[in-house]
């Protein structure tokens, strides 16, 4: 055996140092195994000589940039490059994740600034209030992007060309490959062959005899489904910029018995997206007819709610048909891109305002806030016009309006609702008369008074404190000195809050997820690998076969699989018995690795 | 019966099964702890032989070459009946990668040691039932999936990793030495659950009734409690591997470190593990996150809005990305590979953990 151990100990060095790859010992046999870029950048200054003289500066500078951009492109596009991207791009989400952000919360924003005021102009210019549309996140990842695509097409053609090329032939030492068996045996050579290319094509490799050996590759769906994935990213990519660019999301308030154009009017607030114009809107309306609400009555959930919904009438365009349907949250009504989200309900006590002749000035459901998970509830009844008071003047009224669905009861000490449904409600109303300030031109919030507001009086009573007082349904409360009176009528009504939402290539991003997944488990899953069967007469006259297999990655899989492949060939060309098992056909032995011994 | 008299009886059966379920999530964490100690007995045991098979690898390497035999035809026979004749293949590691065989595990081969990890993995299996028991008794007494609040989390997460482990174990996969350090995290997993977590019965709002959520929630505890595995693999892979860097270079570790490591797998081992695991679940997560995305579009309105709960899962799936790339990227394999899938691991800890607590959002709807 001495002759033995120097050719395995040359054979060893390799294996034992960590700069070789495998593929590059195996030479053309492992090549392309998977087509990821090879790292060839091209350094700087590609120019050679410049000649003298204009044209040959020109020829120079020409070469120069050519040379810069192929180097530039070619580092954009390396696998080096794409993984420092990929790490800037979670580096990069970071920041909106923690500071608020003007695309989720306003509101939030609003008040960060105001407590951080030397932060938040700094916070403004780094775009942080809105990383995910900043300048610097879009650069990353169109960065990222564009390098994908660089590396994509090229890989596309490079796959193709395997699939239309053969497998490689077999590498002249098999023994150093992953997995490997040999035996002896008595059949001719070609016969072992063509065994083996049987057996191969029978487990659809894709097999070919060169030379001494059978070729073989199988698991190309793996480069296939790599390609489909990173393609799906980009599809993906681009369904989520054209659903952001046309983008709109709009709120509607609606008190039952009241209905809903789909234009721009018509909404409390409105965002779109920067390519939106308002032709876009989908045409439709819709009528809440009844909103509906349970509540767990009992246990440890009591007061959880139980089912929302909203039953509406609908119609597409401007004159379709009417059509029925239940609203509920998860279960939007979908009208072409458009579709209209069940947000958020609440109650609209209908009041009856009078003034001092008795004539009605308002009769209406006035929606109210929910302030709590019991729909405690708050908001404001205004009379803008109509109202004259008691000396015929013309005046406006506002009153505050706090109701709870389920009063605890007076002398409770709360004036917070119980339960929320509608057990005992009670509305208690403060009363103002005077200016409402619609006309100063500043927007109003519908749900508010402005009680501070000096051209707005409270109404006193008869102990000279502001006139307030606390409603059952159908009671009334009489302003002071015949200026009118305010009835809560019997009639509660609820409202429900719509979102309205046109998105669209949400299909695309849909299709674009799946492909990717598709495309990653084949990616994962299937392992692309080589198998070699070389069969050649020894001296001796017997006829030597060696069978042996290469993956992409190290698999468990592999030796089982090249066990599995040469116990058919053994079948067919059964070992020789006689043979002396230290005679061995190939000096190289290679040593049993780690795994080798467990079965 | 009035219907009133019905839903108080329900009631009060709920309430029977949360103590049912509180009693059986102590309980297991009892069984855990006994589990935790055969463990420890385990390594403690299996120290006493002196395995040293990586520095004689590592370091005799002619001796082991020259006494290998190369391959011939087996004959195996299978209970001394059956003669099946084929030929034995020869396996060894890609060049670049160093041949060292893996430890024999905690028990070093030592047979009291074996013993004790064998009543370890026992009792794993008993306090896993358990366990189980109290978050089924859990879901029931809620009436729906156990994932409501991090106290149901965490429960539910602890017992899938559990799961993870025992199936792997079950597929007789090389991996009780996860054992140890499974069991010493669960215990801290359901400690923090019980004393901080702890959250009496709570109804969801209608806004998470969809089966979407019930996918979405369910994978993702799931793609959690099997990263975890990798991610404990990895970590291993890390030690186990500056161990044979420094024997290979001559140096002598402790003798701490030389009785842990040598009884774990070879680095090699390890880094496949961890690779295979976090490749095999990268599918899965992604998954989860567009279940999360259809979800979020029924719900809200909108599939993707950079919710800080969508922005980690997305940071997270791109830290395993990453990891993946870095892993057929020259000049990145192996160690540095191996950091960027602890920090994505980091990544999904904190999402589940630190945007709970620290951030809130929209998912925030179940208190923590
Ligand atoms: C959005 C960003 C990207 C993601 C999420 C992503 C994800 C992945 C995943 C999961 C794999 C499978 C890894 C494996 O086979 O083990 C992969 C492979 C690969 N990616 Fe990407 N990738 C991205 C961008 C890119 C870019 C920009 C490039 C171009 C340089 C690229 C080039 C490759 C290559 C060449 C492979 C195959 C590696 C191999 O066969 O071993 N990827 N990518």
């Amino acid at each position: 055996m001495s002759k033995t151990t120097t050719g395995t100990t040359a054979d060893e060095t390799p294996a034992a140092g960590h700069s070789a790859a495998g593929e590059d010992d195996l030479g053309a046999a492992g090549s392309q195994l998977s087509t990821a870029p090879t790292e060839t950048a091209v350094p700087g200054s590609f120019g050679g000589n410049r000649a003298p003289g204009l044209m040959g500066w020109l020829a120079w500078t020409g070469r120069e940039i050519v040379g810069w951009v192929r180097w530039f492109w070619r580092q954009l596009t390396s696998m080096r490059v794409a993984l420092l991207l990929l790490f800037l791009l979670s580096l990069g989400a970071i920041p909106g994740s923690l500071i608020p952000q003007n695309g989720s919360d306003a509101m939030k924003v609003e008040t960060f600034k105001q407590t951080h005021r030397t932060l938040a102009p700094i916070y403004d210019k780094l775009g942080l209030f809105h990383v995910y549309s900043s300048v610097w996140f879009s650069a990353i990842y169109i960065l990222l992007f564009v390098s994908l695509i660089g590396c994509i097409v090229p890989r596309t053609w490079q796959f193709v060309g395997q699939l239309r090329s053969r497998p490689p032939g077999a590498p002249r030492r098999l023994t150093r490959l992953p997995a490997y068996a040999t035996w002896r045996t008595a059949a001719a050579p070609e016969e072992v062959r063509e065994a083996a290319l049987k057996a191969l094509k029978q487990r659809r490799f894709r097999a070919h005899t060169t030379g001494d050996a059978v070729a073989a590759e199988k698991g190309y769906l793996r480069e296939a489904g790599n390609l489909l994935f990173h393609i799906a990213l980009i599809v993906m990519l681009i369904a989520f910029a054209w659903g952001q660019l046309f983008k709109t999301e709009g709120n509607k308030l609606i008190v039952e018995g009241d209905g809903f154009t789909n234009t721009l009017t018509q909404y409390d607030d409105f965002k779109s997206g920067n390519l939106f114009n308002d032709d876009n809107l989908v045409p439709f309306s819709f009528n809440l007819k009844k909103f509906t609400a349970t509540y767990e009555r009992n246990g440890p959930n009591k007061g959880t709610a139980r089912t929302f919904e909203a039953a509406i009438d609908y119609s597409v365009g401007a004159d379709g048909k009417d059509q029925h349907k239940i609203v509920r949250v998860n279960h939007p009504l979908e009208i072409d891109d458009a579709k209209v989200y069940l947000v958020s309900h609440g109650y609209a006590p209908t009041v009856t305002v009078r003034d001092g002749k008795g004539n009605v000035v308002l009769h209406q459901a006035v929606p109210l806030l929910p302030l709590d998970a019991n729909e405690t509830s708050q908001g404001a009844i205004k009379v803008f016009d109509g109202y004259k008071n008691a000396q015929g003047k013309d005046e406006q009224l506002g009153f505050s309006a706090f109701f709870v669905p389920t009063f605890a009861g007076a002398g409770k000490g709360t004036m917070f609702s119980q339960f929320p449904a509608l057990d005992f409600p009670v509305l208690a109303l403060g009363a103002y008369h005077g200016d409402l300030g619609v006309d100063a031109g500043v927007p109003q919030n519908v749900y508010q008074l402005d009680t501070k507001d000096p051209n707005l009086k409270p109404f006193k009573d008869a102990k000279g404190q502001i006139l307030k007082s606390r409603l059952l349904p159908g009671e009334t409360m009489q302003l002071p000195n015949g200026a009118g009176s305010i009835t809560f009528d019997k009639d509660i009504k609820e409202w429900a809050g719509f979102q309205v939402v046109q998105q669209p290539g949400t299909g695309w991003a849909l299709t674009g997820a799946l492909a990717a997944i598709t495309g990653l488990a084949g990616s994962l899953f299937i392992q692309r690998r080589r198998v070699w069967v070389r069969a050649v007469r020894g001296a001796d006259g017997a006829t030597v076969v060696e069978v042996a297999g290469l993956g992409r990655s190290e698999s468990a899989k592999l030796p089982e699989e090249i066990g599995d492949l040469a116990a058919l060939v053994h079948d067919k060309a059964p070992a020789q018995t006689d043979a002396d098992p230290d005679r061995e056909p190939d000096a190289d032995t290679p040593v049993p690795a780690e795994g080798a011994e467990k079965k | 019966m009035t219907l009133a008299a019905a839903t108080e009886l329900a009631s009060a059966t709920n309430e029977h099964l949360a103590h049912i379920s509180n009693t059986l999530i102590y309980s297991s964490m009892a069984v855990y702890t006994l589990a935790f100690f055969a463990y420890i007995a385990e390594w403690l045991f299996g120290s006493r032989s002196k395995v040293a098979r990586t520095a004689s690898a590592l370091t005799v390497k002619e001796e082991a070459a020259a006494s290998a035999r190369g391959p011939a035809v087996t004959v195996k026979s299978a209970g001394g009946t059956a003669v099946l004749e084929r030929p034995e293949v020869v396996v060894r590691s890609a060049a670049g990668s160093r041949d060292v065989p893996d430890g024999p595990g905690a028990h070093g081969g030592d047979a009291q040691g074996d013993l004790y990890g064998r009543i370890a993995v026992s009792l794993t299996v008993l306090a896993f039932l358990v366990e189980l028991g109290g978050v089924v008794a859990r879901a029931a007494s809620v009436e729906r999936a156990p994932w409501g609040n991090m106290y149901e989390f965490n429960i539910t997460f602890s017992t899938v990793a559990v799961g993870v482990y025992l199936s792997l174990l079950a597929l007789r996969k090389n991996v009780r030495w996860l054992g140890l350090f499974l069991t010493t995290t669960v215990l801290l997993d359901l400690g923090l659950a019980v004393t901080v977590l702890y959250t009496a019965s709570d109804q969801l709002v209608p806004a998470l009734h969809s089966y979407w959520l019930y996918i979405h929630v369910s994978t993702a505890i799931f793609c959690g409690a099997v990263l975890y595995v990798g991610a404990v693999s990895t970590l291993l892979y890390l030690f186990k591997d500056s161990y044979e860097n420094k024997l290979e270079s001559g140096g002598k570790p402790g003798s701490f470190a030389t009785s842990v490591l040598e009884r774990l797998p070879a680095s090699a081992t390890l880094d496949k593990f961890a690779y295979r695991i976090n490749a095999a679940v990268f599918p899965l997560w992604t998954f989860t996150i567009i279940a999360g995305a259809i979800w979020a579009e029924s719900a809200w309105g909108r599939y993707w809005g950079w919710d800080p709960k969508e922005t980690w899962a997305f940071i997270t799936w791109v830290a395993y990305a990453c990891y993946l790339h870095a892993r057929s990227t020259a000049g990145w394999k192996g160690r540095k590979a191996a950091y960027i899938a602890l920090i994505a691991f980091a990544c999904y800890l904190f999402n589940y953990y630190g945007v709970n607590i620290f951030v809130g959002g929209k998912h925030s709807y179940a208190g923590v």
